[in-house]
């Protein structure tokens, strides 16, 4: 088998090609540089013909890591990622990364290998019904039944992940057809997928009775999320905020869509977002949701949510419109389409009383913390935003620490805060960064994890430095998983039930995996410790020694309403 | 409140398993699936009967639309639809009783297509509630099994099936 490093954009019709060759084919003509995954026995004749490709295959250390990693290049440089594993538990092993790609719309592609067709559905050596497994956490997914449409599938996989609402997409691919030989006929690369239709541009009239009721609203309010940063269309909300003098507050998934040094910022709203944006969100006449799904982590109580508002939605999902909570004028299509038409139409109004207030609100309940003899993970990354200027790319595990790194690390642009949202997975923190690394090889890239999520995929370590990447890791380490301990300390008596955590030296496992290790304890040896972690070549972890029992505030308890916050330590 | 929903969709393998876990995953509650094939050979025609609130069969008919090998999905509440059901249904025939049944038969304008010692075998089609009324009236003489299609539909004055629900279509309201 001659795989083709060659192969040209052109069609290769009248070519005999195997199976594994007219997919490296397609992977080239779709413009791949760099895939992630793990080989095995039913993935060989796929691994074979990128043995001297110019792709770059990064071998990671767990298929879940693959997923991860071309899930924080697809976040970072909003192209797809791209992943190839071998069957069976190389391909359950992408579940966890498929889910988490999926729950936030990112455009991930991955193929596994399959046993050979006759074999499949007869318990075979290392066989799974990876379609039936992978259905609910993929856009789509499909099995390939003959080797000339492998090429057609393959781009049909592409056209489906980056469209529309962007999503996980997978292939699965039986080893017998990857070494059948075939002579496809002309035209087999082109995709046929007559039922789907991603619709892009949004209805005139709609647009124009929402820029109606923004321009009449006086306490309007933007409501920003990922689709934002997914459609490009951060410039358009900053102008569309500065035009109309609209107020914006963003998602978790949002975050970055906005300056938040612009006056016109609230911050992240919802369960731990700023006092003032949950306030304003909730005292709103219209609410203008834009490319953001009503997560119930951002609604609390939904019954209570914005009760006073009128709520516009623009989403490229209809599926996504009235939910979760009622729409009042929907705008089906593209943030960035349907934002570049309502501009013109919409009009400045001083709105005083309402800026007034919102200043009330941001004077009364700023994030803040407070200090003592331990370092708190807060100041940490405080003053990690101002040692690298608010523009590093950071990901982050799950729990307090991500709820930290939202708030308090200063978000600047879009594609800068990579982060697993709607499934909430630890561990996504490492493989993500790297993945970014990959995606954007000049740039700063910090994973801020906890000490439990990092120790899920640390082993993504040995790839970090197999690949001598510089991505670097700030872990605070509480010794505990800090938010789930919250939880029990809030709502459970302090009955610390399975959270505690007997934890191995991370300055040292770092060494010992050839990164650089480097350790803090003391709120003195912040700046320091952060400076040589930054300066330090390759990848590096610095562990934080951090206030075990700190809390993460505002939190609106489960089934209250966003005006209902606890303010803990702000109030 | 009952919707009937149809949709056209690629004949693929895999398919059914893609609308059936979409069911399952979002918990709606589907009263019948049936799926068979149309005049082209290359898409079959999906009809289900579901009952929930309208924010849940909206739902239901995005949630569909979405999925990559649906073409086309149409909700048939406010239509004038024919809508039919074939049952089997296979009733015991206590003694001296077997001409009232055969009379019953008649009046549901159904056919006997197999005839016991002990039992008798009736073929009937019509909407849903005959067919139900039907059931109702055979069971004091003791039901031995029943099989039924599930309901399939189609508009009364034929319209192609677009573009009142095209792709994705319809969801900005004015
Ligand atoms: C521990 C923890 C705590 C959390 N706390 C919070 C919290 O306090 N606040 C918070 O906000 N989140 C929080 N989250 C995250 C939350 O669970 C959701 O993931 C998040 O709120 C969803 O963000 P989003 O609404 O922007 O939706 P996304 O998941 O980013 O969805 C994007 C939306 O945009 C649409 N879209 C996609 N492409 C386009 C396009 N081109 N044009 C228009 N629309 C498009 C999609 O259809 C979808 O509706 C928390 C998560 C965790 C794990
Ligand atoms: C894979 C996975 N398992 C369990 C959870 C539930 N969970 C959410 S946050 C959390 C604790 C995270 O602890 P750590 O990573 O140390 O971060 P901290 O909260 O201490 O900052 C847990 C267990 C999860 N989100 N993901």
């Amino acid at each position: 088998m001659n795989p083709d490093p060659t192969a040209s954009i052109e069609s290769s019709s009248s070519a005999t090609l195997t199976g594994a060759q007219l997919f490296h084919r397609a992977l080239l003509n779709q413009g791949v540089e760099v895939m992630f995954g793990y080989p095995g026995g039913a993935a060989l004749p796929l691994f074979d013909v990128l043995h001297d490709s110019p792709i770059r295959f990064v071998l990671v250390r767990h298929e879940q890591g693959a997923a991860h990693m071309a899930d924080g290049y697809a976040r970072a440089s909003g192209r797809p990622g791209v992943v190839l594993v071998t069957s069976g538990p190389g391909a359950t092993n992408l579940v966890t990364g498929l889910a988490t790609a999926h729950f936030d719309s990112v455009p991930v592609v991955a193929f596994t290998g399959q046993v050979k067709s006759h074999l499949i559905g007869n318990d075979a050596f290392q066989e799974a019904d990876v379609t039936g497994i992978t259905r609910p956490v993929t856009k789509h997914n499909a099995l390939c039944r003959d080797a000339s449409a492998v090429a057609r599938m393959v781009n049909e996989a592409f056209f489906v992940a980056t469209t529309g609402r962007p999503g996980p997409v997978l292939v699965d691919l039986p080893v017998d057809l990857m070494n059948q030989p075939v002579t496809p006929g002309p035209g087999h690369e082109r995709p046929r997928l007559r039922g789907y239709k991603p619709r892009r541009h949004a209805h005139q009239g709609q647009i124009a009775k929402a820029a109606a009721a923004i321009n009449a609203a006086e306490r309007p309010v933007l409501y920003v999320g990922g689709g934002v940063i997914i459609s490009g269309a951060s410039e358009l909300v900053r102008q569309l905020a500065e035009r109309g003098n609209i107020p914006v507050t963003t998602t978790l998934l949002g975050l970055g869509a906005v300056d938040e040094t612009s006056p016109l910022a609230l911050r992240m709203l919802g369960m731990h977002g700023t006092a003032y944006a949950n306030y304003a969100v909730q005292e709103s006449d219209c609410l203008v949701a834009i490319g953001a799904r009503f997560d119930d982590r951002v609604t609390g109580d939904v019954t209570k949510f914005a009760p006073k508002a009128a709520i516009i939605h623009i989403d490229i999902d209809p599926a996504s419109i009235s939910k979760s909570v009622n729409v009042d004028l929907p705008v089906v299509g593209d943030a960035r389409d349907a934002l570049e038409h309502m501009l013109p139409l919409i009009e400045r109004r001083p709105r005083q009383a309402w800026f007034a207030r919102i200043e009330q609100w941001k004077r009364q309940h700023p994030l803040k913390y407070g200090h003592g003899e331990a370092i708190k993970p807060q100041a940490v990354i405080e003053q990690l935003g101002r040692l690298t200027d608010h523009d590093a790319l950071i990901t982050t595990g799950v729990g307090q620490h991500q709820m930290w790194a939202a708030q308090f690390y200063g978000w600047r642009r879009p594609r800068q805060m990579i982060t697993s949202g709607g499934l909430g997975t630890m561990g996504f923190g490492l493989p993500a960064a790297i993945g970014a690394q990959f995606a954007c090889p000049g740039r700063l890239v910090v994973d801020i994890d906890g000490d439990s999520s990092f120790q899920m995929t640390m082993s993504e370590l040995a790839t970090a430095v197999a690949c001598d990447l510089p991505v670097k890791v700030v872990l605070l380490n509480n010794n505990f998983q800090g938010m789930v301990r919250q939880w029990q300390q809030l709502f459970y008596d302090r009955r610390y039930s399975a959270s505690r955590m007997v934890n191995p030296n991370f300055a040292a496992l770092a060494d010992a995996f050839g990164a650089t290790g480097l350790r803090i304890d003391r709120p003195d040896q912040v700046g320091d410790g952060l400076n040589e972690l930054l300066t330090t070549e390759g990848p590096a972890v610095l562990e934080v020694l951090v206030d075990a029992e700190e809390n993460v505030y505002p939190m609106v308890p489960s089934g209250h309403g966003l005006d209902e916050m606890d303010l803990g330590s702000l109030a | 409140m009952k919707h009937l929903i149809s949709a056209l969709v690629e004949n693929e393998p895999g398919v059914l398993a893609h609308v059936a876990g979409m069911f399952a995953a979002r918990g709606y509650n589907i009263d019948s699936l049936v799926v068979g094939r149309t005049e082209d050979p290359a898409v079959s025609r999906l009809t289900l009967v579901a009952k929930g609130e309208d924010a849940i069969i909206q739902q239901i008919r995005k949630q569909l639309d979405k999925l990559v090998h649906v073409l086309k999905v149409r909700d048939h509440a406010d239509e004038d639809i024919v809508e039919r059901d074939l049952m089997l249904i296979s009733v015991q025939t206590p003694p001296g009783r077997r001409a009232e049944i055969v009379d019953l038969v008649e009046l549901f304008r159904g056919k006997v297509v197999d005839i016991g010692a002990r039992h008798m075998m009736i073929e009937l089609t019509g909407p849903e509630k005959k067919i139900e009324a039907f059931i109702n009236l055979c069971r004091p003489y003791g039901i031995s099994s029943l099989a039924r299609t599930g309901v399939i539909a189609m508009p009364r004055t034929p319209q192609p099936d677009g573009p009142t629900e095209e792709k994705s279509g319809t969801t900005n309201s004015d």
